[in-house]
């Protein structure tokens, strides 16, 4: 039994712990000897914290958390312990605050066992644009883990945690979610606070949690969740409940738009099958049209490349860590992006613009869910690409995310859980709901792994 | 050709908020150690975030309100993004083109209408200082206490036509921040600053000259006057001999009354504003606009306007007496009593006449304008005064002589021009004796 304990799910681990049948110690120990074995394969952390095992053995597993080992992102600022973004401008940077998920992470009784790898400042999808090395697809090293959140992704499919926060701003934890096959959530945009965070896209970045299954997704999320005296555009209230198997029958639909025609067969074929078993779950399913994705690709590159321009402005060198001579060149090229996009007399031609087509775009999904409560699809195109795919492309994370950056830039809500293989790769589906929707998506989510097992695959590791 | 100015103001002003604009930290910074009031959030730290002073907002909105601004119901802040080493964050958190209040205007005592465009929110900038350690390294050190103190920015039209103008404005717009008491609107420890910007047109022309030159940094109302009148003939000059004065930022120098140039601008900033995603958009409720407009205590104008309207002071005597609130207060409890008139009060107190000690009650300022009156009305006082005006006015003596009562009148005028205080019965009977002969 103790050999797998890195193999359990929260549920399965916090039931372990709390029955006496292993410690903290051992839980961690177990992760501990899977990343020292995996990591140099696959580079999911980036730092690991050396007080992982002292923390365990004072882990008060009462906690709802208690003694659960987890890793998080390298954007989510954690006192005393490096953080860097990936990038080498944080080389050397040592935050003296805790960002509040982790603050509330440690409240929880988690024990945090390292940062993860991550596209240097959240800039990609492929996790390739890190300073320190892609991360490695799990289920063939070939292939990349997606991104921003690929560290945390990989390092989840790996079991060298039990589970890890991500951030998202577009798609940056489902479709890494998706290319490792696990669950990963995007919460209602200001549902989780982003105080801490290392500023992306400040306007759609959402911390959420990527896991073994949907329940656990949900537990960490109901912990996170809630008003944050540090972060304005925080929600006040948490959802109530996930809603029970008995409730309303749920309305399902499909959007078409979203099976786009360079789509693989295979794809298409397993998100019909997945709204099949949705079907036979007593939810109704019909095909929606929603607006053509292509539509949000325009509007994000422009918003969150102009924010991205004024959020690194801040790391100069002078206060902390190293000049701007560090920039890898994604970041380079989004400054100067846009710098271009927000210059006087373009800004009325491109930001302005952008601002017009995404009330539209939030419009189009209102519409859609006065039809549907939630919408469904592929979360993205394809499986994993192979390695070195995201090279000299500058606009590869975009087409990669196409179909989550829509419900990211609407700041709905969305989980991505397996729902088969495709060339021995996994495939997400995801969920889409309203902004507050969390109740229904998870719902859902739920459903559909417990009548699915896709979620229980795991690789074998070499 | 003659040329006039054309002269605006931008006014910030720190307010005297407990803590800062958008942290938890004290915004009260003067005279204190350097970065001993600093947070994650006002030195800039990665992933902190903005959280905005609901206070600080409401004064700004009420010292719109005073400034008779229309209230933006829907407004934001956005980030005005430049690199200096003072500003943490490469942006600072304004307002762009929804500010707070817009469209507003203050009346100087002359009736003229001076327009504000608007009045803004935005967070102040650390402090850089010049300094030599150790080994004689020259260095600049930057001290973050001042860094995100809350400052609201009041911007005129180029209303002002000469530094008259421009003195009563800006001691105006202090005593009305000072009656709000949201802020010392102290100039010489900087919650308030001052920038003037001036061109010159021919008075013919109209529209606005293709440059404008920026006066910066200068600390007082004397200096600003100065730099100002400075800047005008400066400019004049240039265009006198047919050239143009450039487009540029200028300080003022103390020692040698002049101003000099800082910094030209070849092209205007680009800021590249756009809404500060940290800081989600304002709705303000038209009812609660009202409250704060009720709250709103008594402004200078508004004292002015009474001691006019109800006393029937000049519009300068109303403006010194408003001006400040004791001698205002003593003013009006000592017309209320009725026993001296109030415009003899009003002239009395505006002429300094108590001497070097200022009345202590209205009874001691009624006993004083009587006592000083009385003086006036003393024949030693007034006969040599009458003696050499009857002298001077043989004119008016055998006019009145011919029966032409009302040449009195011009006689008593012209003992008043030299003895204001002169008593007119006593100075009446003392011309009336004289010219029958009654006075030896
Ligand atoms: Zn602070």
């Amino acid at each position: 039994m103790s050999s797998d304990l890195h193999h359990l799910d929260i549920s399965a681990a916090s039931a372990g712990l709390r029955g006496g049948k292993f410690s903290s110690r051992e839980l961690v120990k177990s992760c501990l000897n899977q990343i020292q074995k995996h990591n140099s394969g696959i580079n999911a952390f980036l730092t690991l914290n050396e007080h992982a095992l002292e923390e365990a053995d004072q882990a008060d597993i009462n906690l709802p958390l208690g003694g659960i080992p987890m890793a998080i992102k390298d954007n989510f600022l954690t006192q005393g312990l490096r953080t860097t973004a990936s990038s080498k401008v944080l080389d050397n940077y040592i935050p003296q605050y805790d960002s509040t998920v982790v603050e509330k992470l440690k409240k929880a009784g988690a024990i945090i066992l390292g940062k993860t790898n991550m596209d240097a400042w959240a800039h990609g999808s492929s996790t390739e644009t890190s300073d320190y090395g892609p991360t490695l697809n799990p289920w063939n090293t070939g292939h990349l883990p997606g991104g921003s959140s690929g560290g945390s992704a990989a390092a989840v499919r790996a079991d060298m945690c039990t589970f890890a926060i991500g951030s998202e701003t577009a798609g940056s934890i489902r479709q890494p979610a998706a290319w490792c096959g696990i669950t990963g959530f995007k919460p209602t945009y200001g549902r989780i606070s982003r105080y801490g965070v290392i500023a992306m896209a400040s306007s759609t970045d959402s911390p959420g949690p990527l896991t073994k299954t949907a329940v656990d997704a949900s537990t960490i999320t109901s912990l996170l969740a809630g008003k944050d005296p540090s972060d304005a555009t925080t929600i006040p209230g948490n959802y109530q409940k996930i809603l029970p198997k008995n409730g309303k029958k749920l309305k399902i639909g499909v959007a078409v738009e979203y099976l786009l025609p360079q789509m693989k067969d295979e794809v298409k074929k397993l998100i019909r099958e997945a709204a099949g078993v949705l079907l036979r779950l007593g939810m109704s399913v019909e095909d929606i049209s929603l607006m053509d994705p292509n539509y949000s690709v325009g509007v994000y590159t422009i918003v969150q490349r102009s924010e991205v321009s004024s959020n690194l402005a801040r790391y100069d060198g002078i206060r902390y860590g190293l000049d701007r001579s560090h920039f890898g060149e994604e970041a380079k090229r989004r400054i100067m992006l846009g710098t271009y996009t927000l210059s006087s007399g373009y800004y009325d031609q491109y930001y302005q613009k952008a601002l017009k087509v995404r009330t539209m775009i939030i419009e189009d999904f209102n519409r859609a869910f006065r039809q549907v409560d939630l919408v469904i699809g592929a979360t993205s195109p394809g499986p994993a690409l192979k390695v070195g795919a995201s090279r000299n492309q500058p606009m590869f994370g975009e087409m990669e995310d196409i179909l989550v950056e829509p419900s990211s830039i609407a700041g709905l809500t969305g989980i991505s859980v397996p729902c088969g293989f495709v060339d021995g790769l996994p495939i997400g589906l995801q969920i889409i709901g309203p902004q507050g929707g969390e109740e229904s998506v998870f719902r859902v989510a739920l459903e559909y792994q417990s009548a699915v097992d896709w979620h229980l695959a795991r690789p074998s590791l070499t | 050709m003659k040329y006039v100015p054309v002269l605006g103001f931008e006014v910030h002003i720190e307010l005297a908020t407990k803590s800062k604009m958008f942290c938890g930290c004290p915004a009260d910074h003067f005279g204190k150690s350097p970065n001993t009031q600093t947070c994650p959030v006002c030195l800039g730290l990665p992933g902190a975030l903005p959280v905005p002073n609901s206070r600080a907002i409401e004064w700004c909105i009420k010292l719109g309100l005073a400034l008779n601004c229309e209230v933006n119901l829907f407004s934001k802040f956005d980030r005005k993004n430049y690199f200096y080493p003072d500003l943490p964050k490469g942006y600072q958190i304004s307002q762009y083109d929804l500010p707070f209040c817009k469209q507003g205007f203050l009346d100087l005592s002359s009736g003229k209408r001076i327009q504000i465009t608007r009045v803004h929110m935005e967070e102040d900038t650390g402090k850089l200082q010049h300094a030599v350690i150790n080994d004689g390294e020259k260095v600049t050190l930057v001290d973050f206490n001042r860094s995100g103190v809350p400052l609201v920015e009041v911007v005129t039209e180029p209303d002002f036509s000469n530094t008259q103008e421009t003195s009563e404005f800006l001691k105006e717009l202090q005593q009305i921040v000072r009656v709000l008491k949201i802020s010392s609107a102290d100039m010489e420890k900087g919650s308030m600053r001052l920038e003037a910007n001036i061109s010159v047109r021919p008075e013919n022309q109209s529209g606005l000259p293709e440059y404008k030159v920026e006066i910066k940094n200068v600390n007082s109302f004397r200096f600003i006057k100065k730099a100002v009148e400075f800047e005008i003939l400066r400019q004049t000059r240039i265009l006198e001999s047919g050239a143009s004065p450039v487009q540029e930022t200028r300080g003022f120098n103390e020692s040698k009354g002049e101003t000099f140039s800082q910094r030209t601008k070849e092209e205007a900033d680009d800021y590249r504003y756009f809404p500060e995603p940290d800081i989600p958009p304002f709705s303000f409720e038209v009812d609660k606009i009202k409250e704060w407009q009720s709250q709103l205590p008594v402004l200078p104008i508004q004292n002015r306007l009474e001691l006019m309207e109800k006393y029937g002071l000049s519009a300068s005597n109303a403006y010194i007496i408003s001006s400040n609130d004791t001698m205002r207060t003593i003013f009006i409890r000592a017309a209320e009593i009725g026993e001296i008139a109030a415009k003899t009060l009003a002239d009395f107190l505006v002429n300094k006449k108590y001497g070097t000690r200022f009345p202590d009650s209205p009874s001691e300022l009624i006993k004083l304008v009587k006592s000083a009156n009385s003086v006036q009305s003393e024949e030693s006082v007034l006969l040599p005064v009458v003696s050499e005006i009857i002298a001077q006015n043989p004119e008016a003596v055998a006019s009145f002589k011919s029966g032409k009562q009302q040449s009195i009148g011009f006689l008593i005028g012209q003992v008043r021009r030299r003895l204001p205080d002169a008593d007119p019965s006593a100075t009446q009977k003392l011309i009336m004796d004289n010219l029958s002969g009654k006075s030896s």
